[in-house]
């Protein structure tokens, strides 16, 4: 199989994601049913969106794997590929490659608690993860969770309708912040996400875990939090970000030392990255 | 072993012959060039067996600077509008005759690269496999030749099929596999040599070994942690003259660093697979102009980490480099790979 070839696609569904429209939602459709299961994939991983002319983009899948018949990535206009991604109509066709890289490590995280961290954009596989985790099939397996998600303001929190199905439930705690909001009716949390985790995450012990993914500078300053909450490093679990082309660890750009953020990560514990450069 | 005797009158049309069979690559000195170069030969061309030192190694005959993997059209009134299209590729036979046993040992390194158990890069491995490698002894090494100390050597068998060493007026070709097999005999080379001819090849192999003056050490590089010779104070030293033009990674035949780019021409593309450098900037820049290897420091010192470290790290088989020499003969600034090995190996991480 030619791992540079992607799975052709469809676009079935394009919806704005935020309110300054910088985000958009993509579905797709695989054009060969059988291409579907070829791309079986878990929460964590990523695919490049691959555009003839343009060129290839890896982004973080944001559907779960528990959802059939299409996959989804929320993708924010910044450079070539994506922008003309975001001129893209419905029905036009597509490439998709992968999935790519590794996953959150459920098998480890089962039984245990999880708290999840997610800031701005970065909440596309957190997202798929918390479907994954909600599922009836799955949900009986872990203990609990708390999520932490923040955005600039209400208009830029990514997925507004499940945040809000998801604040209804019992069986997570949702902890939703924005960085400051004149609306008078927001009723949910203000303040930055490192703030917020102070606030009301739960200790760290053996058996609870949390997830982070967001942009630099709130992981700087979520990680002295986590440390005094008592989470050790290889509980702390964060989705790393790098220049990219091939995805399948070859072409040479991506690495943290000898790791490659594509194929050995994106995902590892701050334990393991503590180990590394840090060239990311 | 079975070693085949060539006399040099039989070599010619021996050459010409193996042409129905397989495409023949070698080096040639082009007129008006500088520098000579593995080329694919035609009808009449033999290989040049006086100009085998190139400056770019023949890494280009299996992994080509610039590739196609795809072709594509962006008319939307095409059935085929935005689907990936492999081109023709053309896997016959091919050799490389002349190759250095370097340059050959070279591509066994870039094969744990591009052929790993969880994919395989099809351009790069169908070429290899297609590929049979007639490598040319090394009888009087460069001073810059520091083979012997990377597991390669002036004589070295690894990644090639048949050995051929000069002794004036004919070559013995030791076969080492059977594709070099196979090859002789298409040329029509199937002389077997006597015993004492053979005993000539281990006498050879000894005084060329023995001319390699040139060494290097990594035995204690391994020992230190990633982290230790990263944050190491030399770098800034081994980094100061760089001018970051990338030679060093294009004439190297171990380096294998590629980036993946589209072109268009009205509404037909092909998505290419192109020679890329950690030496450039762009290579790492993120979108945001994030760069986390943006200076000149990180770059060389990824460069020779990469070569000297990750790698014998993770594949635990040796360094990323064979010794020939290249990238201390065409750095413009005397970077040399040898004294960077040494400082990295010799170095007192603080306690």
């Amino acid at each position: 199989m030619n791992p540079y070839l992607p799975f052709p696609v469809r676009i079935d569904e394009i919806n704005i994601a935020t309110e300054d429209k910088s985000l958009k939602t993509f579905k797709f459709i695989f054009l060969n049913k059988d291409d579907e299961t070829k791309f079986a994939y878990q929460a964590g991983q990523f695919a490049e969106l691959s555009i003839p002319g343009k060129g290839e983009i890896p982004i973080g899948i944001a559907s779960s794997p528990v959802e059939k018949g299409f996959v989804t990535f929320t993708v924010n206009r910044a450079g070539l590929v994506t922008t003309h991604l975001h001129k893209m109509k419905v029905g036009d066709i597509m490439g998709i490659r992968g999935p790519l890289g590794n996953c959150y490590p459920w098998e480890m995280l089962e039984g245990k608690n999880i708290l999840i961290i997610g800031g701005g954009f970065a909440f596309t596989t957190l997202r798929s993860s918390i479907i994954y985790l909600l599922h009836p099939d799955n949900r009986s397996k872990f203990g609990d969770i708390n999520v932490v998600y923040g955005a600039r303001s209400p208009g830029m929190l990514l997925y507004r309708e499940e945040l809000s199905e998801w604040e209804k439930r019992d069986d997570i705690n949702m902890h939703i912040t924005v960085d400051g909001t004149d609306d008078p009716d927001w009723k949910y949390n203000v303040g930055f996400v490192p703030t917020i985790v102070e606030q009301k995450a739960p200790n760290g012990d053996a058996d609870t875990y949390a997830i982070i993914c967001g942009p630099p500078i709130m992981i700087k300053f979520t990680q002295p939090v986590l440390e005094k909450l008592g989470y050790d490093h290889d509980h702390i679990i964060m989705s790393l970000e790098n220049r990219m082309k091939c995805g399948i660890g070859m072409c040479g750009r991506c690495n943290i030392g000898k790791e490659l953020v594509c194929k050995d990560g994106p995902v590892f514990t701050l334990n393991q990255i503590n180990q590394t450069p840090r060239e990311y | 072993m079975k070693v085949i005797k060539i006399d040099k009158k039989e070599w010619t049309s021996g050459i010409e012959q193996v042409k129905n069979a397989y495409r023949v690559f070698g080096p040639i000195k082009e007129e008006n060039k500088e520098f000579s170069a593995f080329k694919e030969l035609g009808k009449g061309v033999t290989p040049d067996l006086s100009a085998t030192d190139t400056r770019l190694s023949p890494k280009g005959i299996i992994f080509p600077q610039s590739e196609a993997m795809f072709e594509f059209t962006t008319d939307s009134t095409s059935d085929d509008c935005n689907l990936m299209n492999v081109p023709e590729k053309d896997y016959s036979p091919r050799a490389i005759v002349g190759i250095r046993p370097y340059d050959a040992a070279a591509f066994t390194l870039v094969k744990k690269n591009f052929d790993t158990p969880e994919y395989r890069d099809n351009y790069w491995v169908d070429a290899y496999d297609a590929c049979t490698f007639i490598g040319l002894a090394v009888s009087s090494p460069s001073i810059l030749d520091f083979s012997t100390s990377t597991k390669s050597g002036p004589f070295d068998e690894t990644g090639l099929d048949v050995l051929l060493c000069d002794l004036d007026d004919h070559f013995l070709a030791k076969v080492i596999s059977e594709k070099g097999e196979t090859f002789l005999k298409a040329a029509g080379f199937t002389n077997i040599a006597d015993e004492k001819d053979v005993q000539k090849i281990d006498i050879l192999k000894k005084e060329a070994e023995d001319k390699i003056q040139s060494r290097v050490f990594f035995d204690k590089i391994q020992s230190y942690s990633i982290l230790d010779i990263y944050e190491a104070n030399f770098w800034e030293d081994i980094s100061f003259a760089c001018i970051n033009c990338g030679t060093c990674t294009y004439v190297c035949p171990t380096c294998w660093c590629f980036d993946i780019q589209d072109e268009m021409q009205g509404k037909t593309g092909q998505r290419f697979k192109n020679w890329d450098s950690c030496m450039f900037p762009l290579f790492t820049l993120h979108t945001t102009g994030h760069n986390p290897r943006g200076t000149k420091l990180q770059r060389v010192r990824q460069r020779f980490m990469h070569k000297l470290k990750y790698f014998l790290d993770k594949y635990n088989d040796g360094i990323m480099c064979v010794g020939c020499g290249r990238c201390i003969r065409f750095c413009p600034v005397n970077i040399d790979i040898r004294r960077v090995c040494d400082t990295m190996n010799s170095f007192e991480p603080a306690k």
